[in-house]
């Protein structure tokens, strides 16, 4: 659900820095579907990547035999990233605060982590570079925090959040996100349980709908090419 | 100017204990070869860079030839974190912390030809904890251009850096092609470097994509076909040469900081 609604909205010609995970089967459901003509970016330096299956890591050579063109990554970041020729950049996260910054280093102190997370990869480059920043993450108390243990990431652009629940954009005056839709079956009451800040719902909160048929199968087709699909 | 050597060799001749060695190289281009040659000499106290770690990573880990890791983002795709080398790689990650999180993204820019020549520091537009919180403990510079804040962070400057590539001819001069990743960049910007190679040919031929790394920045070519797969024998060869070299059975190093100065003590050796 997570990914058809993100795929819905990239726009067809929409450049998209693209992570493995949810991010890379939104982009290629939103290809496969009504805009087949989006750019896929994958920071390991393939430009205009036409997978067809999901690729298992962002160095699969998948990408690499269908890209337009294949470059460094200091040119990936330094002559395409940060010259602003992306407009969509997807990011994960272990944490998000109510102004879409995000944590993806440490969970606890600095110094003395609880856990140690991965790390940000290209993240910090991508939230400052992109003109939006669409984040995929489940929305739980864990993830959804008043007070960030660490900013990895600065959320100024980030335009969409989407979540298991529904989805959150920024207020254009305040930056703080709030909830605009709800996935069916899921209450605005359901949002806030799961939001560790005070959540703030639009007055004119819709219902995302349901995955259609054609998405369905879009989506059913990359997996199956993909054997399980669900790489990161 | 490159001399063509065994891959033991360059690595006993280039590989010093206590070194800063980045392998890098993307999926087809991983040097796993090397890597698993360097366990197999038993180095030990390697600061280890790497954009993204990968196994080859958990294996010198877990073989325990790493003291530090500095990388951009800690996982293995589908893999996530293996099993017990990986186990050490989150207790060597715990450990230093310090050297990674939001910015210290290792990706190669602004690394110059080496040799005499001062590292570059890389202007970066990022903000957030990392870039004025923790990193680089004292070795960044911060500066606001057109009011914008920046972040000039010291390049990384490998003792050794070692790729893996396709082709090299006979005198040294090797190609690669697929994702480039950044190994042209850790070739040039490393004191010494290792290129472990398909094959040795007459003469490269140009390929769309490819690049060229001119024998005479490359210290030394080995042939390694097959140099980027993993090869679990080939560690278990290299941990029977261990013990029958009287190291007795590897064990992960005490986790201890670099820099005992910034230590908060995590390491529990103060």
């Amino acid at each position: 659900m997570m990914a058809v609604e993100a795929a819905r909205w990239l726009h067809d010609g929409a450049v998209c820095f693209v992570g493995i995970g949810l991010p890379s089967l939104a982009c290629n459901l939103a290809r496969a579907t009504h805009a087949p003509r989006c750019v896929l970016i994958y920071e390991s330096g393939t430009i205009g990547a036409k997978p067809e299956h999901l690729p298992l890591s962002i160095g699969d050579g998948e990408l690499a035999e269908t890209a337009d063109a294949v470059v460094s990554v200091p040119e990936i970041f330094s002559y395409w990233l940060q010259a602003g020729r992306v407009d969509v950049g997807f990011l994960g996260a272990a944490q998000i605060d109510r102004f879409g910054n995000l944590n993806s280093t440490v969970i606890g102190e600095y110094e003395h982590p609880r856990v140690r997370l991965p790390g940000g990869g290209g993240a910090p480059e991508i939230a400052r570079s992109c003109r939006d920043v669409f984040v995929m993450l489940r929305q739980s108390r864990r993830a959804f925090v008043e007070q960030l243990d660490f900013r990895s990431s600065v959320g100024e652009r980030v335009s969409l959040v989407v979540t298991d629940l529904g989805v959150l954009e920024p207020d254009p005056v305040s930056r703080e996100l709030v909830l605009t839709h709800i996935h069916r079956g899921v209450s605005a009451d359901d949002a806030r349980a799961a939001t560790g800040w005070e959540l703030q719902v639009a007055p004119d909160l819709r219902e995302t709908e349901c995955p259609s048929r054609e998405e369905l199968v879009a989506l059913r087709a990359l997996k199956t090419a993909s054997g399980d699909g669900d790489g990161r | 100017v490159a001399e063509i050597v065994s891959l033991g060799d360059a690595v006993e001749g280039l590989v010093r204990d206590g070194d800063v060695v980045a392998l890098e190289g993307f999926t087809h281009l991983i040097p796993h070869a090397a890597g698993h040659e360097i366990v197999r000499r038993g180095r030990r106290d390697l600061a280890l860079i790497r954009m993204t770690p990968d196994v080859v990573y958990d294996q010198l880990i877990g073989m325990g030839c790493a003291r530090k890791l500095v990388f951009s983002w800690g996982g293995n795709p589908r893999r996530r974190l293996a099993a017990p080398p990986a186990r050490r790689r989150r207790e060597l990650l715990a450990a230093t912390a310090r050297a990674r999180g939001t910015f210290p993204r290792w990706d190669g820019g602004g690394v110059r030809r080496r040799r005499g020549q001062p590292p570059v520091r890389r202007p970066a537009r990022v903000r957030g904890d990392g870039a004025r919180r923790t990193h680089f403990h004292g070795r960044s510079d911060h500066m606001s251009v057109h009011g914008e804040e920046l972040a000039a962070v010291p390049a990384h400057r490998p003792d050794v850096g070692v790729i893996h590539a396709q082709q090299a001819d006979r005198v040294g001069n090797v190609q690669l092609w697929g994702i480039p990743g950044v190994q042209k960049e850790v070739v040039l910007a490393s004191q010494r470097s290792i290129a472990t190679v398909e094959e040795i040919v007459d003469v490269l031929e140009p390929r769309p994509g490819g690049v060229v790394l001119p024998g005479w920045v490359v210290d030394a070519v080995a042939v390694a076909p097959g140099g980027s797969l993993v090869r679990a024998r080939v560690l278990r060869a290299g941990q029977r040469l261990l013990r029958a070299l009287g190291r007795g059975q590897p064990r992960p190093r005490p986790l201890h900081c670099v820099d005992a100065a910034a230590c908060a003590g995590h390491c529990g050796r103060r």
